[in-house]
């Protein structure tokens, strides 16, 4: 009767075990990279809903406003970035004068 | 072409090192992300060394989406590249963090007589496994070094890498739901999607004769283990020969159409100018484009780092390794005097025409500086050109690849 219930006990154990497996997760590091201090940053800050400021900073540097405007137009006609149509020149400012 | 950036990170060390030490003599905690960098040889190549879980520590481009560059070091290491130091491309940033391998499913549907939904283990139990070596390499690969440069994720050349994919051939997938007269295309799409529900989502597509040529597989294991997270766990599609954006990871949706995908990844993204060499006068945009296809021929030296002092007038031995779209590497040739005399360098063994190839050969170098270039051809006549060539995407650079060495 005992080595029945232990066995049964087993059983429900390692079957839950089969039944109840827990998703696998995976832990991504902290995100550190910010958006260099700017006139502007604060609007620009928008640009960092679909990815970290390091796309931003990784760019070639110093390709000025042309480069930054297409890069925008991008983002909001491609990407639909939710940028104000007010808020874009202010952006490719930023982001002209500081990368 | 490591030996500026290894300088540059014992140097971050060792200052990293000196703050962490002073810290501890005023009694101060060292910074939590004492973080550790690397200099790419590409203007603003400054990068952080991170390491992910299931990695090593890989050279971030980007952290949200999760883009991590192979330092070039690892591709002497051996032919395969070890999972933990393969690259990592995402588009978009909501990549999926749980995963439960009971519950996954991979479904095919659309132009089929019977749609299936197939969990990990009938896909590993219910068809003959196969096995092939393939490199995955980014279009984009190299993209930093483009003159003039352009935007996108600015990469030097480690988002290549050469594994042994096992897997399921599509062709077995496509042929036990029966593709239906009318049918054109197959597209696929991975558990990953955008940050914003207005993000074109990432889909690719494959005509349907690729898609049923019995190469292309769904594959669940990568050098003898699972897939690492980042490169597509539990499945991804493996397109031999092909540039990385087909390779789609996380793969739960196969699609067969009746009319060729019409989506911003395939209609707009990853499109190469319309003529032989995918190129334009730089800074010109192209009349025509196409979809981007298979990888052009590429070779590296591997064992010497740009900037290096070897011995002079003595045997030094060269090694490195070579790769195609899949027609098969035929020669590699090597060169000490500026591309004026080539030498035929020895192939390694050969893991199939998906594979990178190792070669070798031997130099003797009088004192001084010289330059060594490696330039490969395939079995049909495709090589490398000596000077660069140009497209606005900054796609499929493959010139002869230059590495400075000073003879003493």
């Amino acid at each position: 009767m005992k080595s029945r219930t232990i066995a049964f006990l087993l059983s429900l154990i390692a079957s839950s075990a089969f039944a109840f497996a827990e998703p696998m997760a995976y832990q991504l590091p902290a995100e550190t990279a910010e958006l260099k201090p700017g006139p502007g940053v604060e609007t620009a800050i928008v640009c960092t809903t679909c990815h970290s400021a390091d796309y931003i900073s990784t760019q070639p540097s110093g390709k000025g406003t042309a480069f930054w405007q297409a890069e925008a137009q991008k983002m909001i006609k491609v990407y639909k970035a939710p940028i104000a149509e007010d808020d874009v020149s202010v952006i490719v400012k930023y982001l002209a004068a500081t990368y | 072409m490591e030996t500026p950036n290894t300088m540059n990170r014992r140097e971050t060390l060792k200052s990293a090192l000196a703050a962490g030490l002073a810290a501890a003599v005023a009694g101060k905690l060292a910074p939590a992300a004492a973080s550790e960098t690397v200099n790419l040889p590409l203007g603003n190549g400054e990068r952080p060394l991170v390491t992910y879980p299931g990695k090593r520590a890989l050279i971030v481009l980007t952290s949200r989406p999760p883009q991590l560059e192979t330092p070039f070091s690892v591709f002497d290491e051996g032919i395969f590249t070890p999972n933990d130091a393969f690259y990592v491309r995402y588009h978009l940033a909501d990549i999926p963090l749980k995963i439960d391998r009971d519950a996954f499913r991979l479904n095919i549907q659309g132009k089929v007589d019977a749609p299936l939904s197939l969990s990990l283990a009938e896909l590993r139990n219910g068809f003959e496994p196969v096995e092939l070596a393939a490199v995955n390499q980014c279009s984009g690969n190299s993209r930093g070094f483009f003159e003039p440069r352009v935007a996108g994720g600015q990469i030097a050349n480690g988002a290549m890498g050469n594994a042994r994919w096992k897997g399921v051939p599509l062709k077995a997938l496509l042929t036990k739901a029966g593709v239906q007269t009318g049918a054109v295309q197959v597209s696929f799409q991975g558990l990953d999607r955008p940050v914003l529900p207005e993000t074109p989502t990432f889909i690719k597509a494959l005509d349907l004769d690729h898609a049923l040529d019995g190469e292309v597989m769904i594959a669940y294991a990568m050098n003898g283990e699972d897939l690492p997270w980042l490169n597509g766990f539990p499945i991804r599609l493996i397109v031999p020969g092909y540039y990385g954006t087909y390779w789609v990871k996380h793969l739960n949706e196969i699609t067969v159409l009746d009319a060729p995908l019409d989506s911003f990844w395939m209609k707009t993204a990853y499109r190469i100018p319309d003529n032989v060499c995918a190129c334009t006068e730089p800074g010109k945009a192209p009349t025509s484009t196409v979809p981007i296809g298979r990888f052009n021929v590429r070779s590296f030296l591997t064992n010497i780092a740009d900037g290096a002092t070897v011995k002079a007038n003595s045997s030094l031995n060269l090694r490195g390794i070579a790769f195609d779209g899949g027609y098969g590497v035929s020669d590699v040739v090597v060169s000490a005097d500026d591309g004026k005399t080539w030498t035929e360098a020895t192939l390694g063994e050969n893991l199939g025409k998906y594979s990178f190839r190792e070669w070798k050969t031997n130099v003797s170098l009088e004192p001084g500086k010289h330059r060594l270039m490696v330039r490969a051809a395939n079995r049909i006549g495709q090589s490398q050109p000596l000077e660069p060539l140009w497209n606005p995407p900054g796609y499929m650079r493959n010139v002869v690849e230059v590495t400075n060495v000073i003879a003493a």
